[in-house]
Parts: C-alpha cells; sequence; structure tokens
C-alpha cells in the first residue's frame, strides 16, 4: 500500500450506518446512492438511535436490510399513514418515509397528499424513477410524455393517459407543508445538493415546522432497457428539463 | 512530485461495474477489470496514477464501495 493511503488522509469512506450487506438494486440505480447519503446524514448528525425509516413497496422495500437503524415496512402507498403513526407515538424521534414513484404517487397518493396537508412532522424522500421498477416497467404517474413502458408500449399518450404528476409543485401548495425540494444524484454536484437537501429536512423536522418532502429524480436502467451511463443520460436530458432541480418550498424566513 | 495526490481503495467484491464512477471521474483514472468478481461483474481499478482524492467516484457510487485518500504534499 502506498504512503497515500492512511487515516489522516481519509477523505470519504462509506458511512458506519450503512451495513455491509450487498444491496439488492441492479447495478446503477439511484436507490443506492440515496440511501448511502441518507446514512451519510444520519452518521454525521448523530441520530442513529432518534430515528425510524417507513419503507414502501418497489424496490426498496428491503431498505431495512442496509439501513442500520430502526425501521418498519408499510402496505403498499401507505407509508406516510405509518410514518404519521410512529410520529406521533414518538414526537421526539425523527421520522422518514422513503418511496417510490408507483407507491407514492399512485396507490398511495390519498396517504400522502393527507399527511402533509395534516402537516405530519416528518421526511418524505421521493424517488422519482418515472417508472414501476420492481413489477418491471410498468407507467406510473410520472412517465414522461411520450415515454415507452410495458403498460404504454405506443408511449404514453396524454389523452388517454393523462399527464406526468408533478408530486411536489402540488404538495409545496398544501399549507402544513414546510420543505419541499427536487434534487437529483445523478452527478458528484447534485449528490452534494441532495445530501444537504435531506439534512435541511431533518432540521426543519426537529425543529416542528411541518412536513417536508425531498424529492429525488432518480434512474431505472433495467427498466428502460439501457446501461447505467445511458440512464443517467436520459435523467439529464429527458427528466430535469420537466422535472426542475432546486427547492419549491422553503420555511418562511429561511 | 504533484501537490496533491490521491489513491482509491475499491472493494472490488461488492462493486457491481455499474462504471458510473469511471464516468465521473475528471482525472479519468478509473477503469473496469478485465476480470470479475464472485458476483460475476467486472469491477472498477484505479488504473492511472493522476487521482487528486476529489471522491467524484466515491459520491456517485451506489453501493458505497470507493474509500478515497488525499494527500497534500508539502
Ligand atoms: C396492493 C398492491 N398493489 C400492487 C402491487 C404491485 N407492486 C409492487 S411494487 C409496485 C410499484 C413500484 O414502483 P415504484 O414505487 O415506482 O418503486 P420502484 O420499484 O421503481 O423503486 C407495484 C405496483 C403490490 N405489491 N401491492
Ligand atoms: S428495477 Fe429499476 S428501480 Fe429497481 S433496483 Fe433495478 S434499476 Fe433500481
Amino acid at each position: 500500500m502506498s504512503d497515500i493511503v492512511c487515516p489522516e488522509n481519509l477523505v470519504y469512506k462509506k458511512p458506519s450506518t450503512l451495513k455491509d450487506a450487498i444491496m439488492h438494486y441492479c447495478p446503477g440505480c439511484g436507490h443506492g446512492v440515496v440511501h448511502k447519503l441518507m446514512m451519510e446524514v444520519v452518521e454525521e448528525m448523530g441520530i442513529q438511535n432518534d430515528i425510524i425509516g417507513i419503507t414502501p413497496v418497489g424496490c426498496s422495500v428491503f431498505a431495512y436490510n442496509y439501513m442500520d437503524i430502526d425501521m418498519e415496512q408499510a402496505a403498499h402507498g401507505r407509508a406516510c399513514a405509518l410514518g404519521t403513526a410512529v410520529k406521533r407515538l414518538y414526537p421526539e424521534k425523527y421520522v422518514f418515509t422513503y418511496q417510490g414513484d408507483g407507491d407514492l404517487a399512485a396507490i398511495g397518493t390519498c396517504e400522502t397528499m393527507h399527511a402533509a396537508n395534516r402537516g405530519e412532522k416528518m421526511l418524505t424522500i421521493f424517488i422519482n424513477n418515472g417508472i414501476y421498477g420492481m413489477t418491471s416497467g410498468q407507467m406510473a404517474p410520472t412517465t414522461l410524455e411520450g415515454a415507452k413502458t410495458t403498460t404504454s408500449p405506443y408511449g404514453r399518450d396524454v389523452e388517454t393517459m393523462g399527464y406526468p404528476l408533478r408530486i411536489s409543485e402540488l404538495i409545496a401548495n398544501l399549507p402544513g407543508v414546510a420543505y419541499v425540494t427536487r434534487q437529483a444524484v445523478n452527478t458528484p454536484a447534485n449528490v452534494r445538493k441532495c445530501k444537504k437537501a435531506l439534512k435541511t429536512a431533518l432540521e426543519y423536522q426537529k425543529q416542528g415546522l411541518g412536513y417536508c418532502m425531498v424529492e429525488v429524480v432518480s434512474n431505472c436502467p433495467s427498466n428502460n432497457k439501457c446501461t447505467p451511463l445511458e440512464a443517467n443520460k436520459f435523467v439529464e436530458e429527458q427528466m430535469l428539463p420537466f422535472y426542475k432541480l432546486g427547492d419549491i418550498k422553503v420555511p418562511e424566513g429561511k | 512530485m504533484a501537490k496533491v495526490v490521491g489513491e482509491v481503495v475499491i472493494d472490488t467484491e461488492r462493486c457491481k461495474g455499474c462504471e458510473l464512477c469511471i464516468a465521473a471521474c475528471p482525472s479519468k483514472c478509473l477503469s473496469l477489470s478485465n476480470s470479475i468478481n464472485v458476483h460475476g461483474f467486472q469491477y472498477t481499478v484505479q488504473s492511472g496514477d493522476n487521482c487528486t482524492g476529489c471522491a467524484s467516484c466515491a459520491l456517485v457510487c451506489p453501493d458505497a464501495v470507493i474509500t478515497v485518500y488525499r494527500k497534500v504534499n508539502k
């Protein structure tokens, strides 16, 4: 080993709050990046014993095998309902839900909207990859216009299938909502910003400001039938022009 | 000798060879191995010696397999 590899020269290592288990995600999938970022934030804030996560149904259903914190797994779409219960039982704990766009924006729209509208003091991490990953590539409410999926084989036709849903913009209109931001993890700079947003959201939760959502525009190389690099290119060129990055709502005076 | 030198240590058995790190590296010093790991994936190796320890590769890695070191030569 060279003299560069020694503890005093360390600039980055896997957070200790992320287990060593090999994640089941496909190569290059954004889920892994967001798991890692969330665990970095938990480690840095020193809240490993003070945070409870709720996993969805979707590819990230097994997130509890990777995040070394207390977690519960909700029925499909119901993460925000379970999160509400957990937060009300343990108001001193940090609570977050982790949900895909099929889970959050289709079957779970009702639970999500009402939890946000009630201003539940929790964080939702919303992974928007524009497709149903786990069930092999059906159209999601967030699928872009014209995009081909197994249930829109000729491309999403908005006349019959409706328009892609911008959940973050919708949620931001609700008075109970404190902070909504849209991030991505396709480049090193975006990864840094996304981590900052996750930390900010937890700080607002601590201050009791209201419901927070961090949407992460992500990829799904397997169901877009492309390489991880091509999938990230799709995110950059197709998804980000429609799902614009940045803060959508910030608490007053912040 | 370069003022800032870096080096990465890659957990090759946990690497899935997605190549996101290779594209993210501004110094272009990462590449895919010629061999495969126990899971059958080609994995990332450091092939150039111009690493600056910027950690771009580690940031985009979905499997957190990269540890980064950086030394400033006085
Ligand atoms: C009640 C119910 N309906 C449907 C399903 C099938 N199902 C499992 S995951 C999923 C969608 C997952 O998509 P998404 O939330 O976008 O997560 P991803 O897998 O892309 O991360 C569906 C429809 C289910 N498990 N339970
Ligand atoms: S199917 Fe898509 S979302 Fe699911 S793990 Fe694979 S790449 Fe990720």
